[in-house]
């Protein structure tokens, strides 16, 4: 995938004009700040503008940038050396599309799971793009109850297209895996924080999902299918990726609307991959605001507070309603 | 048009509505016969999807099923729209089933034991599951656990239904959820998948029975066949995600026939309480 987008061309152009500027400031034989001044204030208005208007189909780009803070760019941010990874499922293997371990963010031990993906194809071949096999979510699920064990809060990364759909998946049972974790998870004696960072989709995001808190960052994305499959399956037609991106209301805000997620956290103007450290300072804050009231209630009562969030999902209607309206 | 469409559309090369092809060995058969024979093809033996109200006769004792939620209809909570807005599709599946959902739920004795029902309806909208599917199975989930009756889920699905967006996807956490709470009250959750049972229910409470049983033949799995081959750039081998693929790779407690699926269910129930 290209690093810059179509429709941040012109601010990418401006920035490199005012390091070309910079440059020949710096030798001291021209004082060139006025214009810098200028142009700098200009890529700021344009970027306001740019970035305050994207359509859902851009910003779905922008959740899926090369760059975006994966897993482990959050964990060096917020634990630094405090934090040991620990791998496998103890049954098949260790999957790289989901890392997890036990870390510290400020005075908090916490256990961190989430979807890693590469930040170029070498490694994104490794990490198989974030897109986990049953052995991930295995691994997720043996991370969960050693948290549950050692009275550590669980903090999930959301990041991934899709869980895997491939030969070796099936014969593993991928739907096992994640129906699994999605019963497991709702029975987990420990808060459960969720962030959707980047893409979260579908199933492969929702099993390491249920949380007793969920936030979306800004131009991240939440969906019951990528746009591109919505696409191919109800319009036939993948040229209509856009339309299926409007379609799917699968933004933060639309999710905050609909009472899926409880909070937005806002990223840096031009997205989170432009400033890894901003995006994990938000979910500290978060962790902080968010955490003593979780650790602090009795835990049928947490558990009873997640069944109750979920349980609440959905909309629908009765017949008599309709005819009464 | 939809892929519950294309997948429930009858099929047009036979001259007329009174005759099916089988899927599998191309016998031409009589629906009369098929209705009679349980939908099995009187050649092959293939089962064939079965209409929701004959297997809701197949699992039951006669008349004791007594359905809930039978009112509950979806709502269009995202306004969608593809080639049709959601609320058409909706009002073109309920004229075509003569049920307002892709579920059906309810009370019924089988083999003279209480239990709650809840039997998938692929005609309707390929069996999708949105807000009202997860809904009604959540509420027999729960009152199996009130209750202390067992719960029995046929499952018949093509997976989330996309024009509820996010909505469908959390009905997989939900129905999850409702299993867990099932099993810690030690009532019996028996998941029985017929052809075919694939993505979000697949991924959520139809694989989560205390006892998993599938139909000869049916196609189960996570991702469909052709998504895929289409990730993978290969063909799928024969039988692949076929539910004796299923049993072999450990995910199915056992494969059982329609004629003596009612009399397997009640066996395990009477085995688990006796």
């Amino acid at each position: 995938m290209a690093k810059d987008f179509e429709f941040e061309k012109s601010i990418i152009e401006l920035e490199a004009r005012i390091k070309e500027l910079q440059a020949i400031s710096e030798t001291g034989k021209v004082d060139l700040s006025r214009e810098i001044r200028a142009i700098t204030e200009k890529v700021d208005a344009l970027k306001n503008d740019v970035y305050g208007n994207l359509d859902p189909w851009q910003i779905t780009q922008v959740a899926r940038h090369i760059n975006r803070p994966s897993t482990l760019d959050l964990i060096k941010h917020l634990c630094g050396e405090e934090f040991v990874e620990l791998h496998g499922d103890r049954l098949f293997g260790d999957d790289p599309a989901i890392v997890s371990g036990i870390g510290r963010i400020g005075e908090q031990r916490v256990m961190i799971i989430g979807h890693q993906k590469g930040h170029d194809t070498e490694e994104n071949i490794y990490r198989n793009f974030g897109m986990p096999h049953p052995e991930g979510y295995r691994k997720a699920l043996r991370m969960m109850r050693t948290a549950e064990r050692f009275g550590l809060p669980i903090i999930a990364f959301i990041d991934t297209p899709g869980a895997f759909p491939g030969i070796g998946a099936e014969e593993r049972g991928q739907s096992d895996a994640i129906a699994r974790n999605l019963a497991e998870m709702s029975g987990i004696r420990v808060p459960i924080l969720c962030f959707v960072t980047g893409e979260g989709g579908s199933g492969g995001a929702l099993a390491i999902g249920v949380g007793d808190r969920v936030f979306m960052f800004e131009f991240s994305v939440y969906s019951v299918i990528t746009a591109e499959g919505c696409a191919a399956i109800l319009w036939n037609d993948p040229a209509k990726t856009k339309e299926a991106a409007i379609a799917l209301k699968l933004r933060a805000s639309n999710l905050l609307e609909a009472g899926i997620i409880d909070g937005i956290l806002p990223e840096p103007i031009g997205g989170a991959h432009r400033n890894h450290q901003m995006a994990a300072d938000e979910i500290k804050k978060q962790i902080e605001k968010h955490l003593p009231s979780l650790l602090a209630m009795n835990a049928d009562k947490l558990l009873d507070e997640r069944y109750k969030k979920f349980r609440g999902m959905g909309r629908f209607t009765r017949e008599e309603e309709l005819e009464h309206a | 048009m939809g892929w519950f469409d294309k997948l429930t559309r009858p099929r047009r090369d036979t001259p007329s509505d009174l005759w099916k092809k089988c899927p599998a060995c191309n016998e031409t058969l009589l629906i009369k016969d098929l209705a009679k024979n349980l939908y099995l093809c009187s050649k092959c033996d293939h089962h064939l999807r079965m209409p929701l109200w004959d297997r809701i006769a197949l699992l039951t004792d006669d008349n004791s099923f007594v359905e809930i939620d039978h009112d509950m209809k979806s709502v269009d909570p995202l306004n969608f729209v593809d080639s049709k807005p959601y609320p058409e599709r909706m009002v073109e599946a309920i004229k075509k089933t003569d049920v307002n959902e892709a579920v059906a739920t309810g009370r019924a004795t089988l083999s003279g034991r209480k239990v709650f029902l809840g039997v998938m309806n692929f005609d309707f909208m390929g069996g999708s599951m949105g807000s009202v599917v997860g809904e009604k199975l959540t509420k027999i989930l729960e009152l199996g656990a009130q209750e202390k009756s067992p719960v029995i889920i046929v499952s018949a699905s093509g997976g989330a239904r996309m024009q509820e967006g996010i909505f469908s996807l959390m009905q997989m956490a939900k129905t999850s959820a409702a299993v867990k709470r099932l099993n810690q009250a030690a009532v019996p959750f028996v998941s029985i998948m017929t052809d075919p049972t694939t993505g979000g229910v697949s991924a959520s409470f139809a694989s989560l029975g205390d006892v998993n049983i599938a139909e000869p033949g049916a196609l189960i799995g996570f991702a469909g066949p052709r998504v895929i081959e289409q990730t993978i750039r290969q063909k799928l081998p024969e039988g692949f995600q076929r539910s004796k693929f299923l049993l072999e790779h450990g995910m199915l407690d056992c494969v059982i026939h329609r004629r003596v699926m009612k009399n397997t269910v009640a066996r395990i129930l009477r085995l688990l309480l006796a």
